[in-house]
């Protein structure tokens, strides 16, 4: 028995480009429907007053750029330590020598296990209390414990970049008579780096928002991150949740070039043979 | 070097490869002479370029001993980074480094290495560039070139360290049709130059006319080693022929019955 596939004997079913046509319509209507129930049902002047206050975001406007600042020199502090050590305890974790691989398991283990706040305390109470030391600035508590949490997930990826370095790279390297550190340091990293850079950049986003966990070391007005500023405002009556929204509006300020940013260079570091 | 009587470039005897239980290489004798063309042919997974890759100790042989360039490479203390300065190797894959300018390629090894000056390195790697053609994609980026343009820049990269052996690893096998014949006249040109060569090829054309001697290997021994037109064009044991039929006479129906070659 033959089949009959024309168009016309499928006519009884709808043809598969009609039924996707259905499909998007179908999607662009529940679309809508969400948006149109959330404009009729919210309470604008409600929102106007506690959400979207303009006197209560004037109020504290002054305070952000201070704060966006010291947000982003946390940030910064953090990562250049995450970004160093996570790359040599990636380098440890493919060293030859075995006690090397064991001590950046075992730092990378309990560093990704633990939450980031009990780190940022312990850093910022328990070790001037063992040793004697007294941080004088936020920043070095910032890039020491934020940077050691960051380092042992930034180890990860670090690592997995290398892994994905073509062994020919370093084939090609080894046969000019270039040493292994040579090759790592001048062919490896550099290739490993740039395969790296969408996940890196997560890991610039994630310390920019884990800075906010520094309030619990108590800062000076002067040392106020973006988020401290946003509960405190949260508590000056006013304008309600207004504050909040105008942190975010920050945060937003510093992630999306940062995106754009780390954009640019993959495409400027060029691609793959 | 000192030596009354030439002392050969690259000397293998006795070598022997392992991975695991598999064993790559049976025992194999192979010498190159200053100057001389030899070219390694054989079926695939007959261990040709496994020999290669132990003339640079980019594979660790098993048991065996190779010398070159009166370095015994298989003692555990040779400075194994210092011979390979002067031995230069050219991949199936090209292996450019993807990141690097065309230039950056071939001026890396020469600075880091041989510490010469950016503005020494950048004209030995230009001179070579030219030799291949390509001094005018000195400043392009690798995935910017066809296959054979790179694989004409990993020769120049080579080249650049002012080799005294050259090791080309089927340098055209992954080339489309029409750009194996760019490659295979740079080689040409080296080998007419003078430049001592090991080279792992299925191009039987190019063994024969700019070979001196052919090495034909199959299941990790030495079957056959003779003069380039002697072994392609007359070869004396069966293994060889049978090989060079299939690969000269691919369209021909096969007598598969009798001494058939493996496939």
């Amino acid at each position: 028995m033959s089949v009959d596939l024309s168009a016309s004997a499928g006519r009884a079913r709808m043809s598969p480009r009609r039924r996707a046509r259905v499909a998007r319509g179908v999607q662009y209507v529940v679309l809508l429907a969400v948006l149109g129930l959330l404009l009729a049902t919210a309470d604008w002047e409600t929102v106007g007053q506690t959400i979207f206050n303009p006197t209560s975001a004037a109020q504290m406007l002054d305070r952000v750029p201070n704060a966006f600042l010291n947000t982003v020199t946390y940030t910064l502090a953090a990562f250049a330590v995450g970004l160093s050590l996570g790359t040599v305890l990636a380098l440890m974790r493919l060293s030859s020598v075995a006690p090397y691989r064991w001590i950046a398991t075992a730092y990378v283990e309990f560093f990704r296990g633990i939450p980031a706040l009990l780190v940022v305390i312990a850093v910022g109470y328990a070790v001037p209390i063992a040793f004697g030391v007294a941080f004088t600035s936020i920043v070095a508590v910032a890039a020491i414990a934020l940077g050691a949490v960051a380092a042992a997930y930034i180890s990860e990826t670090v690592r997995a970049g290398i892994e994905a370095v073509p062994r020919g790279q370093v084939e090609a390297a080894r046969s000019l008579g270039m040493s292994h550190t040579r090759t790592m340091v001048q062919v490896v990293l550099p290739q490993a780096f740039r395969t790296v850079m969408p996940p890196l950049t997560n890991e610039v986003l994630l310390l920019t928002k884990d800075t906010s966990l520094l309030f619990v070391l108590g800062q000076t007005r002067e040392q106020f991150e973006l988020t401290k500023v946003g509960r405190d405002a949260l508590s000056t009556a006013s304008g309600g949740l207004t504050g909040l929204f105008v942190i975010g509006a920050a945060y937003l300020l510093i992630t999306i070039p940062l995106g754009i940013l780390a954009r640019r260079l993959e495409r400027r570091t060029g691609g793959r043979p | 070097m000192s030596a009354d009587t030439p002392r050969p470039v690259v000397r293998v005897s006795g070598l022997r490869k392992s991975f695991g239980e598999r064993e790559v290489l049976r025992g194999i004798d192979v010498e190159v002479q200053a100057g001389e063309v030899v070219c390694v042919i054989g079926p695939s997974g007959s261990g040709k370029s496994t020999l290669l890759r132990c003339v640079n100790l980019l594979e660790q042989p098993t048991s065996g001993t190779v010398e070159v360039l009166g370095a015994e490479v298989t003692d555990p203390d040779v400075d194994i980074d210092r011979v390979r300065t002067h031995v230069g190797m050219v991949f199936q894959q090209f292996n450019l480094f993807s990141h690097r300018s065309v230039l950056d390629n071939c001026t890396m090894a020469q600075r880091t290495v041989l510490r010469r000056s950016r503005a020494e390195a950048e004209q030995v790697a230009l001179a070579n560039l030219e030799r291949v053609g390509l001094a005018d994609r000195a400043h392009a980026v690798p995935a910017q070139l066809s296959g054979g343009q790179q694989q004409r820049v990993a020769i120049a990269r080579a080249l650049s360290m002012d080799p005294q052996l050259m090791l080309f690893d089927e340098p055209t096998s992954a080339l489309d049709p029409e750009l194996v014949g760019d490659v295979l006249g740079v080689m040409r040109d080296l080998a007419d130059a003078g430049m001592t060569m090991l080279v792992v090829t299925h191009e039987m054309a190019f063994a024969r006319e700019v070979g001196d001697r052919v090495v034909f290997m199959d299941d990790g021994h030495v079957v056959e080693v003779g003069p380039a037109h002697q072994v392609i064009g007359a070869p004396r044991e069966p293994r060889t022929q049978a090989f060079l039929q299939r690969v000269l006479d691919p369209t021909h129906r096969h007598d598969t019955s009798g001494t058939s070659p493996r496939v």
